[in-house]
């Protein structure tokens, strides 16, 4: 697994500047949670690391190579980092088992006899074994959601993103797909997760970030952020989402 | 009328609702079976009361001459039936080599973007019949060797220039109807742009519009009769011998007839696509 450093990334669309200079650590193996209001920049954050977006300013090191220089080819870098989305982004036409295939297919050129056991094996490891030839409409959100992150998973990322994954899903299945992230945190991946879960942030962050308005407010261990936040900002948001 | 109760229906019978809307049904059925009616016959009566109806009957509507025709329209129509079934793969083909050169991202291809640009524009601008005789005849004039000189050749590549240019438009709109989350999470995977575009982008939008595509080869199915003008004697171009020959147009009507007998069924799949296409969106 590798680790990720940001120094003082910043981002516009236009006049709106998302992300207004942030740096963070995420150390190998660790879980940070970024929180925040919608529209505080987390998902544009994460965006920005998978280089779906290019940055303005700044630098992003993975493994302390600087992997936002302009002019460098996104798509190998991509492949070394993971990303689920909210909204899944399945490939409709394609079952699980194809989504997941993919990627491995045309990127390293495996054929699908080679990634069956290895892709099966993740499929089980999810609780998806008997989901891999539906299409993503026969499946529940829960079930696209942890395809999506078996799919991320194929390629062996070193690091994962997971964009506010449980939002679009029934409460009911919210409890799934966070498993999902805690048996990947036991894997011992490197994870950066924007989400509105302050249970599982509390639970299985080793660090959370306050972001509001395109800046981290705060940042530090969950105990102390939820227990004793020292910004008034912070103070208020967790005072509406912990209500 | 079968009125469907469903497994749970609380009382035996249909209920209030379903015998209202039967009531409702039978009475537009009653309405709409008169007014036809009244119509039809309307025309029945009245237009052969028209001054110039027996001569438009004995030219255009003569049963003798349809029967003796029709064998050889028919015959004729086979060539029709053979341009067809060779443009429409290459109309295929080409609109998607255009619309892939209009969605190149890289600079150095921008010439082929700027191509794909002037070309939809000129071939959407100019009527079809212009091209069928600027190409049919223009590049025979070239004074190329048999075959090469053929009509059925240069017709074919005027049809083929035509509708690949409508064809692509469709085919782009159809890729640009694909979500940008669907790129996002390809490109996310760390796949190339063909990649992306092949396995991703190009089948969901392929799927999306093939009832357009449909309706564009029912007009093709139509338009291949424009290439009577430069020589093939297809079914259009014999019914025009049989006219000057029987001084009679109801040769006319038989190839009318031919030609409805393959576009209606066709324009009745496409709406059955289009219509099933909604539903699967809904």
């Amino acid at each position: 697994m590798a680790k990720l450093e940001l120094r003082g990334v910043e981002k516009s669309f236009g006049a709106n500047r998302v992300c207004r200079g942030i740096d963070l650590d995420v150390g190998e193996g660790e879980l940070v949670c970024l929180i925040g209001a919608s529209g505080s920049g987390k998902s544009t954050l994460l965006r920005c690391i998978n280089l779906l977006e290019p940055i303005d300013e700044g630098e992003i090191f993975l493994d302390g190579v600087d992997i936002a220089e302009p002019g460098l080819d996104p798509e190998p870098i991509r492949r070394r980092i993971g990303i689920v989305f909210q909204a899944y982004n399945l490939f409709p036409h394609m079952t699980a088992e194809e989504n997941v295939m993919l990627a491995p297919r045309r990127v390293h050129g495996h054929s699908r006899e080679e990634l069956r056991p290895r892709v099966t094996a993740l499929f089980e490891r999810f609780g998806l074994a008997d989901r891999m030839g539906h299409y993503p409409d026969q499946l529940s959100g829960g079930q696209q959601q942890r395809v999506a992150v078996v799919r991320a998973l194929a390629m062996r990322p070193e690091v994962m993103l997971l964009d506010e994954v449980t939002s679009a899903l029934d409460p009911m299945l919210v409890g799934e797909v966070l498993d999902a992230l805690k048996a990947l945190k036991a894997d011992g991946m490197t994870m950066v997760v924007a989400t509105h879960e302050m249970s599982f942030a509390r639970e299985a962050a080793d660090k959370v970030c306050f972001l509001s308005d395109g800046l981290i407010v705060e940042e530090g261990p969950p105990e102390t952020l939820f227990t004793d936040p020292k910004e008034s900002e912070t103070r208020s948001f967790l005072a509406r989402s912990l209500k | 009328m079968v009125l469907d109760q469903g497994p749970g229906a609380a009382t035996p019978g249909p209920t209030r609702r379903q015998l209202h809307e039967a009531r409702l049904r039978r009475r537009s059925l009653t309405i709409a079976t008169l007014s036809t009616v009244g119509v039809v016959l309307a025309i029945y009566l009245l237009v052969p009361l028209a001054p110039g109806w027996e001569r438009v009957q004995r030219s255009f509507f003569n049963g003798e001459i349809l029967v003796e025709t029709f064998p050889t329209l028919l015959r004729a129509f086979t060539i029709d039936v053979m341009i067809f079934l060779w443009c429409a793969p290459a109309i295929a083909i080409w609109a998607l080599v255009i619309a892939l050169c209009r969605d190149v991202r890289n600079p150095a291809l921008y010439p082929l973007k700027l191509f794909a640009i002037a070309y939809t524009d000129v071939f959407r601008g100019v009527p079809v019949i212009l091209v069928v005789y600027l190409i049919g005849f223009g590049v025979p004039g070239l004074g190329l060797p048999r075959p090469w000189n053929s009509p059925y050749i240069w017709g074919s590549v005027a049809l083929v220039l035509t509708y690949s240019a409508y064809v692509a438009e469709i085919y782009r709109s159809g890729i640009e109807s694909i979500h940008p989350s669907q790129r996002a999470a390809a490109e996310s995977l760390g796949l190339s742009q063909w990649h992306v575009m092949r396995d991703v982008i190009l089948p969901q939008a392929l799927r999306r519009v093939v009832p357009a595509n449909m309706n564009m080869l029912i007009a093709l199915q139509k338009d291949v009769a424009l290439l009577s003008f430069i020589g093939p004697v297809e079914i259009f171009r014999q019914a025009g011998v049989f006219k000057s020959l029987l001084a009679n147009f109801t040769p006319y009507v038989g190839a009318a007839i031919i030609f409805l007998a393959v576009t209606i069924p066709a324009t009745r799949y496409a709406d059955r696509l289009i219509a099933r296409q909604a539903r699967a969106r809904s």
